[in-house]
């Protein structure tokens, strides 16, 4: 009786953890706001929520500080039950992979750094891909020849973007030239909007965004001047001026990732996913952009997708001239992850 | 009806200074209720959350430990300069410059360093040395040319900031990561003993150890009578002989050596790397603490702890109400501005005159 009553209560635990939902938590490093690289990661949220509807709990920290609060924020939602935890930067990794040696059952997720564990994956997009498409539009829409490019830090992950960008310039507009100023912040949008002011004021008369907020699009929409985005679609915050967007899209990432850790497939990776797996896009092109144009977008995206092309492809030339990639031959993940150099057609320098 | 603002006669009693100091926390829960109010969630919850997991669970009060080392750090060293009436607003540098000094010494300078008890203190030499020197450097211009302490420490601060970013984004990248700016991992025998799996480390010790030492250099020594005297009459205390120029140098210099040891402590205990932003703001926060505190080194590490847990818990009403993290900062602004308004009420009178 005592045996029929212990097996009876195993299974009633048993299949209330079977039942009970997978709990999802994501670590943001800024305000959820309205735009931007959180607002990006929080639509992946609110995306996979309507997706597995019941099956799953999510939840979020946001302006989360490095350092030791990311530790204790991390702990906190690893006691607390949850099962899977995204960390949406790459100044968490540190205090991510700490975290993950403690709570060994618990997966963890690192957006664009580099370190793995047992339990803990990377996950970024190839964003280069978008920024050099929405590079093709810049180069064929710019008069003045001159393209100004609103950066936050000289992270390799910044440089490569820039790059990509120019050689997407060049490709429509060989001699147009791309200039960078970096804001020191990834969301500052004073700091933005003065960058981009002075991106105009120089000339310029298409300005690229890559920075968190905003501000800059709304600083070429005042001043009259092409805006492009970043992050999330912006049209919004540019209405006459918006030409498109270099979009992430981590709901189709974050969806996948969820259902490998309930179909118990989950495992470490260094996940860098291009166009073709849909972490990265470009956000709708605006009928700014030349049909023309828009067929070449659409086309070079295609070769993109099917890896038939790739953006780092030689020849390809840095700032002073000197071949860096010949003919025939293209970068390595490895070259484009630790990329500290500017092609051809930048105009701006690596703070070293 | 007109107020007028009269000065008490009587000094303020100890209880009702701690009545002050309890009554302004209650008005900024207060007021803080109303903004989570406003926001549409249920403060009492709120409240709850704040408190049940950093200070209820075995789990959460070791967090709490852990914030609250740097706090105290930073805390103690603000309590020898505020001592002085020196307002030192540059912890949050001088524990910068400490990690500095840290790291410099664990990566470059004693890397080849394998013994921990050799290369433990020489880091925190150097970490001390560096914050001392940073702390120095605002005691000097005031002694010598009179330069506002207030102003030259805030500055000083963002200079370490950028200093120490400079360094992260530049010459001391680690070369294995890919262009990230993060330092190298420091080397074991520069990592502080590990108590539990889950961050104990030796400094949450030292930093209690290190209350005791400023209880006893304001108590038992002469340097302490000096800095009383040298604070509340500068005039007097020269007349008795004491060289004050000499002191606004040597305490500042002690007291940015405390927020630097903190910057190693941080360091070697809990980060184990550089990397930007590596502080939330611990030396601002400290000055809070040590007003709550009354610059009582004791009453400073139960502020302190209560603050570590604060941080610690606010991380908790975010995750179940997604209430956002900057109402920490809301709520150390409230704080400071009731104790400040609760100062002013110790020693001075509302009456209302009728016309």
């Amino acid at each position: 009786m005592k045996k029929l009553f212990l097996i009876f209560l195993l299974a009633l635990v048993g299949t209330s953890l079977l039942a009970l939902p997978l709990k999802v938590a994501f670590i943001y490093v800024g305000p959820v706001g309205n735009a931007g690289w959180t607002y990006a990661h929080n639509l992946g949220k609110l995306y996979v929520q309507k997706v597995f509807g019941d099956k799953i709990q999510t939840t979020y920290i946001a302006s989360v500080p490095e350092g030791a609060p990311a530790v204790s924020a991390l702990k906190s939602l690893a006691s607390h039950g949850y099962n899977l935890i995204f960390t949406t930067s790459f100044s968490y990794m540190d205090s991510t992979a700490r975290v993950a040696k403690m709570f060994p059952k618990v997966i963890f997720e690192n957006c664009s750094g580099y370190l793995t564990a047992p339990n803990m994956g990377d996950y970024f997009g190839r964003i280069y891909q978008s920024e050099f498409l929405t590079g093709l539009i810049a180069g064929a829409t710019t008069k003045s020849g001159k393209i100004g490019y609103v950066a936050a830090f000289p992270t390799p992950e910044v440089v490569r973007g820039i790059n990509a960008f120019t050689i997407g310039v060049r490709m429509t507009n060989p001699r147009a030239t791309v200039h960078v100023v970096w804001v020191d912040s990834w969301y500052n949008p004073p700091a933005e909007k003065e960058a981009a002011l002075s991106l105009i004021n120089a000339g310029a008369d298409v300005i690229k965004s890559e920075t968190d907020s905003a501000a800059p699009i709304q600083a070429a929409e005042e001043n009259h001047v092409y805006a492009i985005g970043y992050n999330t679609d912006m049209k919004k915050f540019a209405p006459n001026y918006y030409l498109t967007s270099a979009t992430f899209n981590w709901g189709a990432f974050y969806e996948k990732e969820i259902k490998s850790v309930m179909n118990g497939t989950w495992k470490p990776r260094k996940f860098w996913g291009g166009l073709d797996t849909g972490i990265v896009d470009i956000a709708p092109m605006t009928n700014l952009v030349p049909p023309q144009t828009k067929k070449l977008v659409e086309a070079v995206k295609e070769e993109l997708m099917t890896h038939n092309f790739h953006v780092f492809d030689g020849p390809i030339y840095n700032q002073n001239g000197k071949l860096i990639v010949p003919s025939g031959k293209t970068l390595s993940d490895k070259d484009l992850l630790s990329m500290n150099w500017f092609v051809q057609g930048v105009v701006g320098k690596i703070p070293k | 009806m007109r107020l007028k603002i009269e000065k008490r006669n009587e000094s303020a009693s100890t209880l009702s200074v701690l009545s002050m100091s309890v009554l302004s926390v209650v008005v900024s829960l207060v007021i803080l209720g109303f903004i989570i109010l406003s926001l549409g969630k249920n403060p009492i919850d709120a409240y709850i959350q704040l408190v049940s997991w950093p200070f209820g669970t075995i789990a959460g009060l070791t967090q709490s430990l852990i914030s609250m080392t740097p706090l105290l750090f930073t805390s103690l060293g603000l309590v020898l300069a505020f001592k002085m009436k020196l307002w030192n607003i540059g912890a949050e540098g001088q524990f910068y410059m400490g990690a500095f000094g840290a790291t410099w010494g664990a990566l470059f300078l004693f890397n080849h360093i394998s013994n921990p008890w050799i290369m433990l203190p020489l880091i925190a030499l150097l970490g001390a040395g560096v914050g001392a020197g940073w702390g120095t450097l605002a005691g000097v211009m005031k002694a010598r040319l009179g330069v506002n302490e207030i102003l030259s420490t805030l500055m000083l601060n963002y200079v370490a900031i950028y200093w120490v970013n400079y360094l992260v984004y530049g010459p001391w990248r680690d070369p294995a990561s890919y262009n990230f700016p993060i330092t190298a991992e420091f080397p074991k025998a520069a990592i502080l003993p590990q108590y539990t799996a889950n961050g104990i480390n030796l400094g949450m010790f030292l930093a209690i150890a290190a209350s005791f030492f400023v209880y006893y250099l304001l108590k038992w020594t002469r340097f302490g009578f000096e800095i009383d005297i040298s604070g509340d009459n500068p005039k007097a205390a020269e007349y008795a002989g004491i060289n004050v120029k000499k002191m606004i140098v040597i305490v500042m210099a002690v007291s940015g050596a405390l927020s630097g040891l903190g910057g190693m402590m941080q360091m070697s205990g809990v980060l184990f790397r550089l990397q930007p932003n590596f502080s939330p703001g611990y030396g601002y926060t400290a000055i809070i603490i040590v007003l709550l505190a009354r610059l009582n080194p004791f009453v400073t590490v139960v502020v302190a702890f209560l603050f570590g847990g604060l941080i610690v818990g606010t991380q908790q009403i975010q995750l179940f109400l997604q209430i956002p993290f900057s109402l920490v900062n809301a709520f150390q602004g409230l704080l400071l501005f009731s104790f400040v308004a609760g100062e002013a009420l110790l020693h001075y009178k509302l009456r209302w005159l009728k016309a």
